[in-house]
């Protein structure tokens, strides 16, 4: 009889987890808290750097499961213990899993830019976020300012939630700066006119292809890129918002008028209480699990049998989460083997 | 605007304030600026809704002005603290209540500071009691003046004899309101409302009938801010603030600022004379400036009190044309009498901006 795996999450880490270890001829069971799998995938329209349409990657991870998998939607795990060589789970449905090994790949959450009350989100009428950008271009909407306008000036606030002690979290989301770059040459496709900026920190374009975006992004699409951090954000009288912001490379504050401002809200840890109390799993000051060793065993944690793939160890891009889940299937594999 | 993003944020930023026997300690300038702010604070708790409000005569400056202004040091400055919670404690009216906002940020950093280290706390002790002799206990409740009129606001409005409302039209009044930086910038927690979209001033405009109208620079500082205003040759800084304040108010045309600090009343009151010497802009009706209120000149007159008994003949700006939109009857004639009847001279009359 093959063996058995749990795998805790079904967002991109978890559905290619779970693709590879069936092949492999394992059992695999997914408990997804939503009502269907993909995770945040099915909130993305394109993903960067090559604009590649969400659903296309969604649908790939989907032709590579197994049918003999079960998932479980709508279903949350309540309890979780490692017993002898043996997982045993309890959702909140009553039912109960037994497994031989545990992949948790809860993945993140999305900032929430609230908690930045000085930018205004929910409170004035033209701010939104890079997701609710994402929606407005996934569901083909026009993108208009409250009052159903196309809007001719647009600001892109970088690092929302990340690098910002204030809001207690100090770490880089790493693909924020990517995504507003990606975003700002989409909002430039669609309204040709409008004045795109970002306005950012400094821009990560570690990763292959990222850079030749931030190119494209300033010679073809004319998109501004404004060095310095909002200070705060305010609603004028007819809507539009005035951002306060320092030009650091001209070493001057400005004011600036924007009919509409994208908060690019980072990534925050997912709640990890229950792994953190059940199975003794440490999370670090940015409240990601911590994997056993950060070189040679990211994919695994400190219990027996308990394995990560995707960004509930941290930031990741869907590319590196793919590579990650196999390197934990492969993990897994080895594990059972022996 | 979305309202309803504004009042979950403000459910987030609520705060335990006292119901009665309030500790009260003065401001060290308030009675300059607008002599019968404070002296009416204690006329609507003691006479109006029967609070308990003790002053001791001992009580000094609590020295934030120095601390702020780096001429004194932290150390010093919670030991001078240590001593007004002294006299709190001899007292017996455990719930301070500071008049100046400086004061009030300087009250709740030293305890911040005191919790966050025991050990500092237990050497002021010591300090204090080595040079005075004195002891103390922290207060059970520190709230600000204005908490304590923001939490009455529904009692006062119940008195009221004056809504904010135009008795000509019924149209509500338009108000701003400024906070002042020490309130909740350092500590959003101990503000209502928090320092984003402070609620306490907020809150007595709408339980008295006004609207209120938020404006792009209603964070900006009023101008007071110490090192613009004490340093002289940062003045310019000062009146800038304040015009950059007007000019992003103006729009909304409004028909009162409302205050709780004791520099944002006087500068934002006073500039507005200075702005219309220098460059001839008024940002009232009519040539006249925007009235500028103290929580306490407002509510005694919504509570009807006499405008000249409020002391609103010492502002720069006349505050006529908000009595009259608000229907309260005063008499021109005893503008400038003392309180003993006494005529004390009108003042210089300036051509750049009307006055009543």
């Amino acid at each position: 009889m093959s063996k058995k795996v749990l795998i805790i999450g079904a967002g991109v880490a978890g559905l290619e987890a779970s693709g590879v270890l069936s092949k492999l001829g394992y059992n695999v069971t997914i408990v997804e808290e939503s009502d269907r799998i993909g995770g945040k995938l099915n909130r993305w329209s394109h993903l960067f750097p090559s604009r590649r349409p969400a659903s296309e990657v969604l649908e790939h991870l989907q032709l590579n499961l197994d049918p003999n998998t079960v998932i479980i939607t709508n279903s949350k795990i309540t309890d979780i213990a490692v017993k002898d060589t043996s997982i045993e789970a309890s959702l909140n449905t009553g039912k109960h899993i037994d497994a031989d090994a545990v992949l948790i790949s809860t993945g993140f959450e999305l900032f929430d830019a609230k908690k930045k009350e000085e930018y205004g989100y929910q409170i004035y009428e033209n701010v939104i976020t890079s997701a609710d950008l994402e929606k407005i271009f996934k569901e083909g909407k026009e993108l208009t300012t409250s009052k159903g306008k196309a809007p001719k000036r647009i600001g892109i606030i970088h690092c929302v939630g990340s690098r910002d002690e204030k809001v207690g979290n100090t770490y880089c989301s790493k693909v924020c700066c990517v995504t507003g770059v990606k975003q700002a040459i989409e909002i430039k496709e669609h309204l040709s006119s409008c004045e795109v900026f970002n306005f950012y920190m400094d821009l990560r374009m570690y990763d292959r292809h990222f850079e030749d975006l931030y190119q494209e992004a300033q010679v073809k699409h004319h998109v501004q890129f404004i060095r310095g951090r909002l200070s705060e954000a305010f609603e004028n009288p007819d809507g539009t918002v005035m951002v306060k912001v320092e030009d650091t490379l001209l070493g001057k504050p400005m004011k600036m008028n924007l009919d509409l401002v994208v908060l690019l809200v980072g990534m925050t840890a997912g709640n990890n209480s229950l792994f953190k109390k059940q199975l003794r799993l440490e999370t670090g000051t940015d409240k990601f699990l911590v994997p056993a060793d950060e070189h040679f065993k990211s994919v695994s944690s400190k219990q027996k049998g308990v394995f990560f793939a995707g960004a509930c160890t941290g930031p990741k891009t869907i590319e590196n989460t793919i590579t990650e889940a196999r390197a934990a299937a492969l993990e897994i594999a080895g594990y059972l083997k022996n | 605007m979305l309202q309803e993003g504004k009042k979950a944020l403000w459910k987030e930023y609520q705060k335990e304030i006292a119901d009665d026997r309030y500790f009260y300690v003065r401001s060290c300038v308030r009675q300059n600026f607008f002599p019968a702010s404070e002296t009416t604070f204690l006329r609507i708790l003691t006479e109006e809704l029967g609070k308990s409000v003790y002053e001791h005569p001992h009580h000094t400056s609590c020295s934030g002005v120095g601390y702020h202004s780096d001429v004194i040091p932290f150390e010093t400055t919670m030991t001078m603290v240590a001593r007004q919670f002294a006299l709190m404690t001899e007292s017996g009216f455990m719930n301070f209540v500071p008049s100046c906002i400086t004061s009030f940020g300087l009250y709740t950093e030293v305890l911040e500071t005191w919790h966050h280290f025991p050990e500092v706390e237990a050497r002021i002790r010591e300090t204090l009691r080595k040079a005075t002799g004195r002891e103390f206990e922290k207060p059970a409740n520190l709230a600000h003046a204005s908490d304590i009129i923001y939490k009455l606001r529904n009692e006062i409005a119940d008195r009221a004899k004056y809504k904010l409302v135009n008795h000509n039209t019924g149209q509500p009044l338009r108000g701003v309101e400024h906070i002042g930086c020490h309130y909740a910038k350092m500590f959003p927690h101990k503000g209502v409302g928090g320092a984003e979209y402070p609620y306490v001033l907020v809150g007595m405009i709408e339980s008295w009938g006004g609207e209120v109208v938020d404006y792009p620079e209603r964070r900006h500082c009023c101008g007071f801010g110490f090192r613009q205003y004490l340093v002289k040759a940062n003045r310019g800084y000062s009146v800038a603030s304040s015009k950059k304040k007007f000019e992003s108010m103006a729009p909304y045309k409004p028909d009162f600022i409302l205050t709780n600090c004791p520099g944002c009343p006087y500068f934002l009151d006073r500039w507005q004379y200075a702005i219309a010497e220098m460059e001839g802009t008024t940002y009232g009706e009519d040539g006249m400036g925007i009235p500028v209120l103290t929580y306490e000149e407002l509510a005694g007159l919504v509570l009807g009190y006499d405008p000249w008994d409020l002391g609103l003949q010492v502002h720069q700006v006349s505050v006529e044309p908000l009595l009259d939109k608000m229907g309260i009857p005063y008499n021109s004639s005893k503008k400038y009498l003392g309180k003993n009847g006494k005529f004390l001279g009108v003042p210089f009359k300036p051509a750049a901006i009307k006055v009543c």
